[in-house]
């Protein structure tokens, strides 16, 4: 019997597991696809919110701004890459200068520290490449970016050393009340669990509907990005938005913690989970970035991706207790990535409230350490190849990411699975090449350690197959 | 202290080795971040490779076999499984292995020759889901040649770069079907001669004039949808045509790999993508030399091995202290029809006798001149049948004309001009 059941394992998933992890209690996190961070979280726009856009009063707007700082802790802590750069908002018009005054009372409102309203010359001083059509910019400094991968991993892997369970593959089919707690039926046999937390994302509708009448509808809303190579990561110095409309935040410009540039999203409605790019998209996309930074050079453009927000009815994140023992953590669309340390903590008062115990444990442990070759000294560099020669193999030449990163990653608490499973944990791949020169090696790394063999490895999900077999000749010459 | 170091132990690498230690430099390093000499050769294992330069069709483990032999016996020291990291201005290379550790080593003379890498999905912003299958042709090429692994069964290219052609054959040869090969342009950008003995020899489509408008599948590719283009090349709706594939092969061009070469400040050529080099493969940065696909993409591993050699011999003559002083430079122009020159300078005073003058052209140009003018002065005239950008053309400009040039040179087509 468990005390609770997370399902799901993207950055709310995560984010709770951590938190829950802190306590005495028996924690498994349910998660259906081969590795954490699979879903929206792998796929966003990095931006750790200040908090000035959600409306005063919803729980947007609180655990917004709380999340933001408990977020800027969690980075230092658990390694995870963190730029605090500062957005701006932009305004063109006297109407978007008129969004900017109320944005900037809801940030008040809100507790949003440090906020000013600029002029177009003083937000261009401070941002060279902005648009000369700029009149006024509304500029957060508490605004940040990051890996949101990373930190998903990051939190997944210290709630898994601080003894939680990850059950990867493992999709729950049904949910059934029993005395005390629940019956989680799944592909991988059933549990029974206390308390079950509802962090299943753009399937969360379907989750809760397993516990209770629905209570909110799911409207997925798809974006699509360009991210560029890091000759354009100078680009902007700050997150670039444009005044917030019906469809969300709209268009940002933004370097990443990588040092790329990245360019997105626009907002289509779509069925399901549907990450695919549309050539009208991304061209909406372009045209809406260069409004705000006329200079981005697409040319420079490395790969396009989308992510789908989990966008509800309900105009607000859906965090309560939907059925005994059974809470929704639905609805998290932006600033969700921003708020998951602040839901994780807010969760658990919901269920100490209902009933469970957390008694703190001494031994908590709340650190991770990384090797980043790439950014090591030449001095630390020659130290750390003396001792141990795998990290003086480079596999990824574009990001400099060495053999010993990867072999690291494989013996870390979650290790990857998939090639972009390495990618997400070491860089390797993501750089302009896009994994063409390392792609091969990395599947070689993996298959050796993992004992496997290459027509057995993927790229990403189960079922995303690299190679079909053997050529004729075999393989047994190599 | 080396009296050269060579980056890169492809064809560029050895023959710019071998060639600066004819010219009398001992103390050389080459240093090759793969396991073992050769580059991108290592996985050409199709014939073709050496006609102009050995008089005779090798495979390309083979024609980088022939210079690895000439290299045995010279002194010239070689570092595998290395990577350069950096190159400072003042020609000290840090570099790693994990047999080689964390070095530096410095330099009289370098030559760059690090090749060029493949363009990717994302450079070209195809729409559509992101599934696994889809490789550049050159990563399918090593998983088939060097790994010993298909990495599908039904295929479709897009592009006709030399790589994606060879790929089509070889795919075929392996039991794969090659549904179509796709150029966006209304030409290849190969070789004629591969598309010959690549596409018409084994019954395959090249779609001129189209591309790929979506890719399908959730996982792993399950459909490609390829649409004509109009003359400005966007999709024509309606033309729509689906093809049921697990594969997408990428043959889009290649862009010359040169991270090291912008870290240490040297002066780039936009439409190359290399840097700007002398008539002696020079780059602005004295004793920093630069060769092969690293400088400006070839078609041809003989026209690397040549241009090669003399960035070898001169780095030789700097290194000798043989290369004159005091240079006057003319500039090389690109005129009507051409997209790029290499080199971008000359110096006059250190043409030895010929100019080589590399370029491609922007279009197909039949029965054309190629007119190599300076101000007013028409200096030379090349007459050509037939040129087409996937071709590079090559000129030779004797030092006698180039030193009637009053100003700099500007090299440009005129179409038409000859019978």
């Amino acid at each position: 019997m468990y005390d609770v059941l997370i399902i799901g394992c993207g950055i709310t998933g995560a984010a709770t597991a951590f938190h829950l992890s802190r306590y005495r209690l028996k924690t498994a996190i349910l998660e259906r696809e081969n590795d954490v961070a699979d879903g929206t979280t792998k796929a966003n726009s990095a931006i750790l919110h200040a908090g000035y856009d959600p409306e005063p009063g919803t729980l947007m707007a609180k655990l917004n701004v709380r999340g933001a700082a408990l977020a800027k802790e969690l980075c230092a802590q658990l390694d995870v890459p963190y730029q605090p750069c500062g957005s701006f908002v932009l305004a063109f018009s006297p109407q978007d200068e008129a969004t900017l005054q109320d944005l900037f009372r809801r940030g008040q409102a809100n507790g949003v520290p440090e906020l000013r309203l600029l002029t177009g010359e003083e937000a261009r001083a401070m941002d060279p490449n902005l648009s000369e059509q700029v009149t006024a910019a509304l500029y957060a400094p508490t605004a940040a970016i990051c890996s949101p991968w990373e930190y998903c991993l990051a939190l997944a892997e210290t709630a898994v050393r601080n003894g939680t369970e990850l059950h990867l593959r493992t999709a729950v089919t049904g949910l059934e009340p029993v005395e005390g707690g629940w019956l989680v039926h799944t592909n991988q046999g059933d549990f029974r669990s206390r308390y079950v937390i509802n962090a299943a994302g753009v399937s969360a509708q379907a989750v809760h509907e397993m516990a209770a009448p629905t209570t909110f509808v799911i409207h997925p809303s798809r974006g699509q990005y360009y991210l560029l190579d890091k000759s354009e990561g100078d680009r902007v110095k700050h997150v670039i938005f444009q005044c917030p409309g019906p469809n969300g935040k709209g268009v940002l410009v933004a370097p990443t913690v990588h040092g790329n540039l990245i360019v997105g999203p626009n907002a289509d409605p779509v069925p399901d989970e549907d990450v695919g790019t549309t050539a009208e998209g991304l061209n909406f996309v372009r045209t809406t970035a260069q409004k705000s930074v006329p200079s981005v050079n697409f040319r420079e453009s490395i790969r396009n991706f989308s992510g789908v927000r989990s966008s509800t009815n309900r105009g607000d994140f859906v965090i309560e207790m939907a059925a005994p023992h059974f809470l929704d953590l639905a609805g998290i669309c932006s600033p969700g990535l921003t708020a998951a340390p602040a839901i994780a903590e807010y969760a658990a008062e919901l269920l100490a409230g209902d009933g469970l115990a957390l008694e703190e444990k001494p031994d908590f442990f709340c650190q991770r350490r990384r090797v980043r070759f790439h950014d090591l000294s030449p001095a630390e560099k020659a130290k750390l190849v003396a001792e141990h020669p795998a990290y003086g193999r480079v596999i990824c030449r574009c990001e400099t990411v060495t053999e010993g990163e990867i072999l690291e990653a494989l013996r870390g608490p979650i290790p990857p699975c998939s090639v972009d499973g390495v990618k997400r944990r070491v860089g390797a791949g993501m750089g302009r090449c896009q994994g063409g020169f390392c792609g091969p090696r990395v599947v070689e790394i993996l298959c050796r350690e993992l004992g496997i063999t290459p027509d057995h490895m993927v790229q990403d999900k189960d079922g995303s197959w690299l190679l079909v077999g053997e050529t004729k000749g075999g393989n047994n010459h190599v | 202290m080396y009296d050269l170091i060579v980056i890169g132990g492809g064809p560029a690498g050895l023959a710019a080795a071998h060639a600066a230690w004819e010219k009398g430099l001992k103390h050389i390093l080459i240093v090759e971040r793969d396991k073992e000499l050769g580059g991108i050769l290592n996985q050409c294992i199709h014939n073709g490779f050496g006609l102009h330069y050995f008089k005779e069709e090798l495979t390309g483990p083979e024609y980088a076999g022939r210079f690895i032999h000439m290299l045995e016996d010279t002194g010239v020291e070689v570092l595998l499984d290395t990577m350069v990291l950096t190159i400072t201005s003042d020609r000290q290379v840090h570099m790693v292995g994990k047999s080689t550790g964390y070095r530096v080593e410095e330099a009289k003379a370098i030559i760059l020759a690090m090749g060029c890498r493949e363009r990717t999905r994302g450079a070209i912003a195809i729409p559509g889901q992101r599934p696994a299958g889809i490789f550049t042709a050159g990563a399918a090429q090593r998983y088939v040649n060097m790994e010993g692994y298909l990495p599908g069964r039904r295929v479709v290219i897009l592009g006709s770069g030399d790589i994606g052609l060879i790929m089509a054959r070889r795919m075929t040869l392996e039991g794969a079907k090659v549904l179509a090969c796709v150029e966006v342009m209304p030409y290849s950008g190969g070789l004629n001669r591969n598309i010959v003995q690549c596409l018409h020899d084994y019954d395959i489509p090249l779609y001129l004039s189209h591309t790929v408008t979506d890719i399908r599948g959730r996982n792993r590719v399950e459909q490609v949808v390829v649409s004509k283009v109009d003359n400005r090349r966007q999709p024509i709706p309606g033309t729509e045509m689906v093809f049921d594939c697990d594969t997408l092969l990428l043959s889009v061009g290649l862009i010359p790999e040169n991270e090291l070469t912008r870290q240490a400040g040297i002066r780039m050529d936009p439409r190359t993508n290399g840097a700007v080099v002398y008539e002696n493969m020079e780059t602005s940065l004295p004793g920093v030399f630069a060769c092969g696909n690293v400088a400006h993409v070839h078609d041809l591993v003989d026209f690397v091995t040549a241009e090669s050699q003399r960035a070898g011999r001169a780095a030789a003559d700097y290194v000798l202290g043989a290369a004159p002083s005091s240079d006057s430079v003319l500039e090389v122009n690109n005129g009507d029809g051409v997209t790029y020159t290499v080199p971008q300078h000359i110096r006059p005073n250190r043409v030895e006798k010929n100019c080589d003058l590399f370029f491609r052209v922007n279009r197909i140009c039949k029965n054309s001149e190629i007119l190599v003018t300076s101000g007013a002065q028409t200096i030379a005239k090349f007459p050509r049948e037939h040129m087409a950008p996937g071709e590079m053309e090559h000129i030779v400009l004797p030092r006698v004309l180039l030193e009637r040039a009053q100003e700099d040179i500007t090299v440009s087509i005129q179409e038409g001009a000859s019978k």
